[in-house]
């Protein structure tokens, strides 16, 4: 019942009135030119993430690097600092092992930009994390354990 | 309107350090209130960042990137007087567009 329900609004009204808002300026820029990619979000772990990534199992490597605290006392602001040497560096995508959503950002390096960004993220509690780089369509990572005294998401 | 996105920028040779700081709850949709309801998700989604007519970054983000959000990144090619642009959009499909000069 509730699948066909899902389907007849996906196949009737929902999702074919997306082009129509756009042309009409109803809908953000952003939304047009991109889609978040809602499935890799909803990843439970890092299996479920990288079977929908799809490519080779991703290999560790040191020419991807992953800074943050040996310690944040503070889950919900986790510093992080990842870079890559690896030639054409295409993105980088932030992976907590421990976190509701495995997922925590992904970041689109086009040529001109170098592949070295920092943020912040929330960590639930204390696990690896991963920084995964695709480059020429094969993945490398590098992990850290990071020790959280508090965690960050349900506060 | 919310506070504007905030932007520093530093020019080394041609190469330019961005520091963009949003203001944004990024509410996970876990978090419960003082009186114990669960605080809808409320989180930005898309971010893209643009020297000229060029895209020099964009992400996608989860629930797990922190309160007021804090990116870093650096890229080629930019010189003194280059205009910036940083727009978000967020799953309420609210967005915003900040501007700099370098």
């Amino acid at each position: 019942m509730q699948h066909n329900r899902r389907r007849f609004l996906r196949s009737s009204g929902g999702l074919s009135l997306l082009p129509l808002m756009a042309a009409a300026g109803l809908l953000p820029a952003a939304a047009t030119a991109e889609e978040w990619n809602r499935a890799a979000f909803a990843s439970r772990n890092m299996d479920d993430f990288l079977k929908l990534m799809g490519g080779n199992a991703p290999q560790q490597s040191d020419q991807v690097t992953l800074n943050g605290p040996e310690i944040a006392e503070n889950g919900a602001v986790v510093s992080l600092e990842i870079s890559s040497n690896l030639p054409n560096t295409e993105s980088i995508f932030i992976l907590i092992e421990k976190n509701p959503d495995v997922l925590a950002g992904t970041f689109t390096i086009p040529s001109g930009t170098l592949p070295d960004i920092q943020t912040h993220v929330k960590m639930a509690q204390t696990c690896n994390v991963y920084a995964l780089v695709k480059s020429k369509g094969m993945f490398y990572y590098s992990a850290k354990e990071i020790k959280v005294t508090v965690g960050g998401c349900g506060g | 309107m919310p506070n504007p996105i905030k932007v520093r920028t530093t020019l080394d040779g041609d190469v330019a350090l961005i520091r963009i700081l949003i203001s944004h709850p990024m509410e996970t949709g876990l978090r419960k209130d003082a009186d114990g309801n669960l605080v809808p998700a409320h989180f930005i989604q898309l971010l893209t960042v643009t020297y000229g007519d060029r895209t020099v970054l964009s992400a996608q983000w989860g629930r797990a990137i922190s309160r007021n959000p804090y990116l870093a990144f650096k890229f080629n090619g930019a010189t003194r007087g280059g205009k910036l642009k940083i727009t978000w959009t967020d799953n309420r499909g609210d967005t915003q567009t900040g501007e700099a000069i370098i």
